[in-house]
């Protein structure tokens, strides 16, 4: 059996896999959302950019129910306090997501323009939405978040919607939509060819640079514009059970930074996030799309990475009771769950990435007009 | 203390985005089977009527799958969302399902949709035949991993609480699995779903059969739908009232309600058929019986008592009063971890915490409660008669008239070779809508009839809610409900659309009604 504090830091990187696993799945149909309107021109090139995802988007939308799913078993009280608290933020996603199923498979049943056209629009809040709140969402997590838990472990919120959408929250908010549009614009210039991939590689390119701009300048921000981060100053048994209101806390400055001066090889995370994005600009602008396409998944591994290893263990900051902000230590479920869902991964991950992988092989090649034209029909 | 309008309209919400998904789950779970069985026919013979079948039920089965996501992915946040201390009180035992059910069944069905529809050209029929299989294999998945979560909820075995953790802790995973409630609420919701899937084909089948077109195309459907519904309608039935035979106080309280049975009776009790039941004094005015069927259903034997309301509520006032000592003793624990008396005091009376729990509603310190606020909290803990017992009937009798419908329907393709008398046809056009009306009664019955509790006999659903203002629930239900309504009156005018057109909307050239522009 492995020990409860391993099992507790396993199930930190796991949760950190199932978010970059749904980042770079969903993240390059919500990215192809996003350019729909832009990069496709008339119905036939609409329904190219469509098609690129069309046999796959539902799969990919799975890591973002399974990202839930997990958390709750995992992390129960993140998952309680996260999505009560950002209550309207997660209802806008979860409005936003209603385009999609829809979207996909009813747009084109129907020969109608504008009915297509309300779609297209419809698809592209479903792809650009969910991408800019969740980074407005880690923009105030790493703020901390104003809720505080009572003596029954009742979690009571106390901020406001608008309070989300302050300047720096912002600022992540654009680091994680632009990403997301690097990551779409690669995978649609690697699956069209002509007038649509050229628009693609220059959204791509565009994006990746907007993202590199917005990461570094968020990083500078954290780093001299005053934004605390929170240290444990209590001692804290990694191997107790799960109680959030055991240790304490305090703010200070440095504290986000703490971990990359104690284990410098985490500055690969940041500069890996730049160099990808940089990377992928470069190759998508000379067509090596599958190339470009892989640089921007590394992208999000480190831009994602950077994040969540500036502020372990801390996974959700209290800024109105430091004492309960939850941790990788104090917010998980019991042992004998966290094994049990490990072992459950460990089980199907690897089998959903084979099955996953061999419907992208017999889908693979390009979709073009042509191809729209001749199955008209089936096509979505 | 907590807002009963916030805990009411959360539980509107709730009900409301889960009715609207169990509109679209049940046709899938059918479906997608009689699609497996279509398209198995197909490459077998080779014939093209069965591929095209496939593909024209596959069209609509698509519309619908589409709304099915859509609904689903709200239900997989709105725990964390509206039922947030719900979530951190269970979430060790409920989430590992749910999560299960992501890894296992949502990938599955999810992404073999993808190639189910786009993958005909590319993939060889026996692939193509697998692909759709694991997708039907997935869907089903879906539907036992949730459904062991919600067993649980009736029934949670294989958990205790935990103190220092405040929270329910799984003990044993397995119980939970196997949790009797879960298996028998399985095979009926899965009966249930292929009941719906039989009834659309078969419904729209018989309407092309009585316009006379794509008749050959038409009798086929008919005949597969036939057969398949009449094994599930059958399984539904028999299966049904397993979920009422299976063991456990929840049940045994929904038993009582649904029954109307204030009283305990001797063994073996009588059905009542109908009844007039008087709410306020706690009786029947009426009740036309059958005597001995209630216990055999019930308890499977002629010699065990079911017990009534009356005697439920006697035993759960001594719980309830008994909670009381658990909830002080945890309170004092809470705020002194080291009082060993306390802690003696819990391990007690641990069983009835739950109990105790839902004096909440009436007072903060449950130390204080009067035996007004006891005997109030007692009548909580029996759903209101009226509403389960005709919602039970309905469903019955609904179960009862499709079996009819089924049995004729399948009876004649026997006979012959034309399909049905037209009188068949129209009343299989006529009964469409019925499997959906027992499905939503069914979840009704199930749901509305576990209340106060969301997990029975541990948290009472007034304790569950997430501290949300009132107006943003009045805000998200009008969107959810606003939001829904719409996508489904499009769903509606896509289905009946492509149903009136027929298998011509495929653009082979084989039937009527071949788009202008193919
Ligand atoms: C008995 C069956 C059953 C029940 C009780 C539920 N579901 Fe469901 N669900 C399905 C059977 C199903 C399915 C058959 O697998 C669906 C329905 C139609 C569909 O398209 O897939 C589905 C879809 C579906 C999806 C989308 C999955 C995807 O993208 O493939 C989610 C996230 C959920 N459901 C979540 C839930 C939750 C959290 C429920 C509990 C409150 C719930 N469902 C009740
Ligand atoms: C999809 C089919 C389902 C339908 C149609 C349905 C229906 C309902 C209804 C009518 C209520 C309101 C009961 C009341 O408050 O009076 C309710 C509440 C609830 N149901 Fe379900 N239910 C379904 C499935 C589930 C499942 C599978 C779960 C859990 C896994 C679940 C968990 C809950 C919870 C947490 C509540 C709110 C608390 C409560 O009122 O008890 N439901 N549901
Ligand atoms: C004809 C005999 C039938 C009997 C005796 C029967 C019995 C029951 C019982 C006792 C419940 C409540 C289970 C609980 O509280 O946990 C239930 C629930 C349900 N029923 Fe039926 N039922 C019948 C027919 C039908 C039909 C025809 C359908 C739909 C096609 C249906 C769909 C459902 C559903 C979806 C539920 C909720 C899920 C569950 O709790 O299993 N039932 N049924």
């Amino acid at each position: 059996m492995i020990d409860y504090p391993t099992l507790k830091l396993i199930w930190w990187l796991l949760v950190g896999v199932l978010l970059v696993g749904f980042a770079i799945m969903d993240g390059h149909d919500m990215g192809v959302g996003t350019l729909l309107p832009f990069v496709g021109k008339g119905d036939d090139e609409r329904r190219v950019v469509i098609n690129t995802v069309g046999p796959h988007w539902d799969g990919n939308q799975v890591w973002f129910i399974t990202g839930g799913g997990a958390i709750f078993a995992a992390w129960p009280l993140v998952y309680a306090t996260a999505f009560s608290g950002f209550y309207w933020a997660m209802l806008a996603v979860l409005w936003a997501l209603f385009f999609r199923p829809v979207g996909f498979d009813y747009r084109s049943k129907i020969h109608d323009a504008r009915w297509r056209s309300t779609w297209d629009w419809g698809l592209f809040v479903g792809g650009a939405v969910p991408p800019l709140i969740f980074g407005v969402a880690f923009g105030n997590l790493l703020q901390g978040v104003p809720f505080h838990f009572d003596d029954q472990l009742v979690s009571t919120y106390t901020g406001s919607f608008w309070q989300l959408l302050n300047p720096f929250a912002l600022l992540a908010g654009v680091v994680s939509s632009a990403m997301i549009t690097m990551h779409g614009g690669t995978y649609l210039a690697h699956r069209t060819e002509g007038a649509i991939q050229a628009r693609a590689v220059k959204a791509a390119a565009g994006a990746a640079g907007l993202m590199v701009l917005a990461f570094i300048g968020a990083g500078l921000w954290l780093r001299v514009g005053g934004i605390e981060g929170f240290v444990i100053t209590s001692v804290l048994d990694p191997a107790a059970a799960p109680d959030p209101l055991a240790k304490t806390v305090a703010r200070s400055a440095d504290a986000w930074w703490r971990n990359y001066a104690t284990q410098p090889l985490l500055w690969a995370l940041p500069a890996l996030g730049v160099a990808g994005a940089l990377l992928a600009a470069g190759l998508v602008a000379v067509r090596r799309t599958l190339a470009a396409f892989v640089a921007s998944a590394l992208a999000i591994v480190g831009v994602i990475g950077t994040a969540g290893a500036a502020m372990f263990p801390f996974v959700m900051p209290s800024s109105t009771m430091p004492a309960a902000s939850l941790t990788v230590w104090d917010s998980v479920s019991s042992p004998l769950t966290l094994g049990l869902m490990l072992g459950a991964t460990l089980i199907f991950m690897p089998l959903i990435v084979l099955y996953t992988g061999w419907a992208y092989r017999v889908m693979r090649g390009k979709v073009t007009v042509a191809h729209i034209r001749a199955n008209s029909h089936t096509a979505y | 203390m907590i807002n009963e309008t916030l805990v009411d309209l959360s539980r509107l919400q709730f009900a409301a985005t889960a009715m609207y998904h169990f509109l679209f789950v049940p046709l899938t779970l059918g479906m997608v089977w009689l699609l497996v069985i279509m398209e198995t026919v197909y490459v077998m013979t080779g014939k093209p009527v069965w591929k095209d079948m496939t593909r024209f039920w596959g069209k609509l089965f698509g519309i619908n799958f589409a709304l099915g996501v859509t609904t689903g992915i709200t239900l997989e946040f709105q725990f964390g969302t509206n039922w947030a201390y719900y979530s951190h009180y269970v979430g060790d035992v409920f989430g590992a399902p749910l999560a299960i059910e992501g890894l296992m069944a949502f990938f599955l069905e999810s992404t073999f949709i993808g190639l189910f529809f786009f993958g005909w050209d590319r993939l060889s029929r026996t692939q193509h035949l697998m692909v759709t299989t694991l997708m039907a294999v997935g869907t089903n998945l879906s539907a036992l991993w949730i459904l062991i979560a919600n067993g649980w909820m009736q029934n949670p075995v294989g958990a205790e609480f935990s103190w220092q953790t405040m929270r329910m802790e799984m003990t044993d995973f397995w119980a939970v699995v196997f949790n009797p409630d879960a298996q028998a609420k399985f095979v009926h919701t899965v009966s249930a779903g292929y009941v719906t899937g039989a009834m659309f084909v078969l419904s729209i089948s018989a309407w092309y059969l009585l316009k006379g077109r794509d008749v050959e195309f038409a009798k086929r459907s008919f005949r597969v739908a036939a057969a398949f519904g009449l094994a599930s309608v059958l399984s539904v039935i028999v299966l049904g009232d397993e979920s009422g035979y299976t063991v456990g106080e929840a049940q045994q309280t929904k038993m009582a309600a649904i029954e109307a049975m204030w009283e305990t009776e001797p063994a073996p009790a009588s059905f009542n058929v109908i009844a007039g039941i008087n709410e306020a004094e706690q009786r029947n005015d009426w009740a036309v019986e059958i005597p001995w069927v209630m216990g055999l259903i019930g308890t499977r034997s002629v010699s065990k008592e079911i017990p009534g309301i009356h005697e439920i509520k006697a035993k759960n006032r001594e719980r309830i009063v008994n909670g009381i000592t658990a909830v002080a003793a945890l309170e004092t624990l809470r705020k002194d971890r080291g009082n060993d008396d306390a802690r003696r005091t819990l391990e007690a009376t641990k069983g009835d915490l739950g109990f105790g729990l839902l004096l909440k509603k009436y007072t903060t310190d449950v130390r204080q409660a009067t035996p007004e606020m006891i005997d109030r909290a007692t009548n909580d803990t029996v759903p209101r008669v009226t509403p389960m017992f005709w919602s039970f009937r309905l469903m019955v009798g609904l179960g009862f008239a499709m079996l009819v419908l089924f049995a004729l329907a399948f009876w004649s393709t026997l006979k012959t070779e034309c399909a049905a008398r037209p009188w068949i046809l129209r009343w299989a056009v006529w009964m469409l809508p019925a499997p959906w009306i027992a499905s939503e009664l069914g979840w009704f019955v199930a749901e509305y009839g576990r209340q106060p509790w969301t997990i029975y006999g541990v948290l009472p659903t007034h304790l569950s809610v997430s501290t949300l203002s009132v107006n943003s629930l009045y805000g998200s239900l009008a969107g959810f409900v606003g939001f829904y309504t719409l996508l489904l009156v499009v769903e509606i005018y896509l289905m009946q659309k492509f149903a009136r057109q027929g298998p011509g909307s495929l653009g082979t050239g084989r039937y009527a009604n071949e788009p202008a522009h193919a």
